[in-house]
C-alpha cells in the first residue's frame, strides 16, 4: 500500500511520544531560552562589569563595585525606599477599595447585576495604560476637574499612588470577587447563629478565608508598582522611582542600570517566596 | 449572609464610589476632547469638534497606528504558534522540568517591563546589530511576542485540561492520522481559547510601551510611543486627548467580544 509522506511522518510521531514532545517544546523553548533567558543572563552578567567614567565604554572586568555603590550611596537607598513605599501604599489603597466592591459584587448584588458589575469593573482594563495615566494627569492638573471640585494634591508622590492604584484596581477586585463568590453560605450562617454581628463575621470568618485572594491581588499591585517608571514621569512631577534610575542609566551606564534593576527583581522574588506558603499562587 | 440595612447601604455606596472612581477620569477625557479651550480649564467653556479634526489630519498619528497594528499582529501570530505548542506539551505530557517551563513562560510578564526591556535592548545590541539587523518593527515584534506567549498558553492549556481525550482516541480508532485528528478534532475544540488568547495578546501588545521604548529604535513609533512623545508637548494636549478618547471608545469592542464569547 502506498503511504504519503505526511502519513508516514504522522505514524512516526504517533509511535514516539518523546519525539512529539521534543517537537512541541523545541520552538517555544528556543525562543524563551535564547531570546529571553539569554538576554536576562547577559544583563545579570553586565551588572558585574563597570563603565569607564571618561569614555563611557563598558569594561569587562569582573567586580561588585556597582552593588557596593547602590548600598553605600544614600540616593539609591532613598529612591529604593520611596519606590517600596509607593508600592505598599498602592497595595493598601487597592485593598481598601476592592474589598467592599468585591464583597458587594459577589454577595450583595442580585445575580443578574453580578455579571454586569464584573464587566463594568474589568472594562477599563482594555482602555490602555497610557490613556488611564493621562486621564489622571488631566484630573490632577491645576485648573482641572479635581482642582475645581475639591482641590488637587498636584503632581508628586500622592498623585503617583492615586494613579497606580487606579491602574491596578481591577487586578485586586477580580481575585477577591472569585474568593467571595466561593464562600459557602453555611459558614456565614453558622457565624450568625453563634451570635456574631456582620462586622464580626467579616473580620473573623470572611477575611481569613479570602486572605489568599487578597495576597494574590497584592502580588499584582505590588510588583506592577515596583517596576513602574512611566506613571511617575506623567504625574510624579520631579519624583524618581527605581524605574527612572534604571532608564536613565541604560544608554550611558548599562552595568549600573543592570545592577539597579536587580533591586526590584529581588524585592518581587522575595515577596513571591514570602507569600508562597499562604496558597496565594493558586489564586493568581 | 444577612446584613442589616445600614451595612447594605454602606456597601452599595462603596460600590458606587468605586465605579465612579473607575469611570469619572475616562469620562472627563472624553468630555475634554470636545472642550473648546486648549488648556482643559474646567468646567468646559464651549463645545467644539476642532480637536477631532486636528487629530484626523495629524500625519504621524496614522503611521503610528499602522505600526502598532502590524506589531500587534506579528506578536500575536508568533505567540499563537509558540503558546499553543507549549500548552500542548505542558498539558498532554509529563516530563522532567514541566514546572520550569511554566515558570519560564510567566517570567516575562512577572518581571518589571523595564527589566525585560533593557535586557532585550542589551541583547539585540550585542547579537543583532553585528548581523546588520537594526532596531525596528522586527525587534518590537520579538519583544512583544516574548510576553504575549503566556496569555495564549494560559488560555489554551486551561481549555486542554478540560477537554476529554475520548474524541481524539475515537478519531485515531477510525483511522485518522495525527495531523488529521489535530485538524478535525482538537483544533475546533480549542478554537475559542485560541481566539481569546489572540485577543488578549493583541491587546497586550497594542498597549505596551515600556518594552517597546527599549526595542523600537529611533525610526519606529507605535501608538503608545506617539502618545507619550506628544504628552510632553503642551500644544499637542487636545490632540492627545482625542486619541485617548478614541481608544476609550474603541475599548468597548474587546469588552463586547469577550462578553459574547463567555455568554452561553
Amino acid at each position: 500500500m502506498h503511504r504519503s509522506p505526511v502519513r508516514r511522518l504522522a505514524g512516526a510521531l504517533h509511535r514516539r511520544p518523546g519525539l512529539r514532545l521534543t517537537a512541541l517544546l523545541s520552538a517555544p523553548m528556543a525562543w524563551l531560552v535564547l531570546a529571553y533567558l539569554g538576554s536576562l543572563g547577559v544583563l545579570l552578567l553586565s551588572a558585574f562589569w563597570t563603565t569607564n567614567d571618561f569614555t563611557s565604554q563598558v569594561e569587562y572586568v569582573w567586580n561588585t563595585d556597582n552593588f557596593a555603590n547602590i548600598l553605600s550611596d544614600p540616593v539609591y537607598r532613598t529612591v529604593a525606599l520611596r519606590t517600596l513605599g509607593i508600592a505598599v501604599g498602592v497595595t493598601v489603597v487597592d485593598g481598601a477599595l476592592a474589598l467592599p466592591m468585591a464583597f458587594y459584587m459577589a454577595r450583595v448584588a442580585r445575580p443578574r447585576s453580578r455579571r454586569l458589575l464584573l464587566v463594568a469593573v474589568t472594562a477599563p482594563l482594555w482602555a490602555g495604560y497610557l490613556v488611564k495615566a493621562y486621564a489622571w494627569w488631566v484630573m490632577l492638573s491645576h485648573g482641572g476637574v479635581l482642582d475645581w471640585a475639591v482641590g488637587t494634591p498636584g503632581f508628586g508622590v500622592p498623585a503617583v499612588v492615586i494613579t497606580l492604584s487606579y491602574l491596578w484596581l481591577p487586578y485586586m477586585v477580580l481575585p477577591l470577587y472569585a474568593a467571595f463568590a466561593q464562600l459557602p453560605d453555611s459558614v456565614l450562617d453558622a457565624s450568625a447563629d453563634l451570635g456574631a454581628r456582620p462586622w464580626r463575621t467579616f473580620r473573623s470568618v470572611v477575611l481569613p478565608l479570602v486572605k489568599p485572594a487578597l495576597i494574590a491581588g497584592s502580588i499584582f499591585t505590588f510588583s506592577l508598582s515596583l517596576g513602574d517608571y512611566l506613571t511617575v514621569q506623567i504625574v510624579g512631577g520631579t519624583t524618581q522611582m527605581l524605574g527612572n534610575v534604571i532608564a536613565s542609566d541604560v544608554t550611558l551606564n548599562l552595568p549600573m542600570a543592570a545592577a539597579v534593576s536587580c533591586v526590584p527583581v529581588l524585592l518581587i522574588v522575595g515577596y513571591l517566596l514570602a507569600v508562597r506558603r499562604t496558597g496565594a499562587w493558586e489564586n493568581l | 449572609m444577612h446584613l442589616n440595612r445600614r451595612s447594605r447601604i454602606a456597601l452599595r455606596l462603596a460600590m458606587a464610589l468605586g465605579l465612579a472612581v473607575l469611570y469619572v477620569p475616562l469620562l472627563v477625557v472624553l468630555l475634554n476632547s470636545f472642550n473648546a479651550s486648549r488648556s482643559f480649564a474646567w468646567p468646559p467653556t464651549g463645545f467644539s469638534l476642532r480637536w477631532w479634526q486636528a487629530a484626523w489630519q495629524e500625519p504621524g498619528l496614522r503611521t503610528a497606528l499602522w505600526t502598532s497594528v502590524r506589531a500587534g499582529l506579528g506578536a500575536t501570530a508568533v505567540a499563537l504558534v509558540l503558546g499553543t505548542m507549549a500548552a500542548f506539551a505542558a498539558t498532554r505530557y509529563r516530563f522532567f522540568g514541566r514546572q520550569a517551563v511554566s515558570f519560564l513562560l510567566i517570567l516575562p510578564i512577572a518581571l518589571p517591563g523595564i527589566v525585560t526591556g533593557i535586557a532585550l535592548n542589551a541583547a539585540f545590541r550585542t547579537v543583532l546589530t553585528p548581523l546588520g539587523i537594526g532596531f525596528g518593527l522586527f525587534t518590537v515584534i520579538v519583544g512583544h511576542a516574548t510576553f504575549c506567549i503566556v496569555v495564549v498558553f494560559n488560555n489554551v492549556s486551561a481549555r486542554l485540561r478540560r477537554l476529554p481525550g475520548s474524541g481524539e482516541d475515537a478519531s485515531a480508532d477510525l483511522g485518522a492520522h495525527t495531523f488529521q485528528t489535530f485538524w478535525y478534532i482538537t483544533l475546533p475544540a480549542v478554537r475559542g481559547a485560541l481566539f481569546a488568547g489572540a485577543l488578549l495578546a493583541f491587546a497586550l501588545s497594542f498597549d505596551e510601551i515600556v518594552v517597546t521604548t527599549f526595542t523600537a529604535g529611533p525610526g519606529t513609533q507605535t501608538l503608545p510611543l506617539w502618545i507619550f512623545d506628544n504628552l510632553a508637548r503642551p500644544n499637542q494636549g487636545p490632540v492627545v486627548d482625542v486619541v485617548a478618547s478614541a481608544l476609550i471608545v474603541l475599548s468597548a469592542l474587546p469588552v463586547w467580544l469577550a462578553h459574547r464569547m463567555s455568554a452561553p
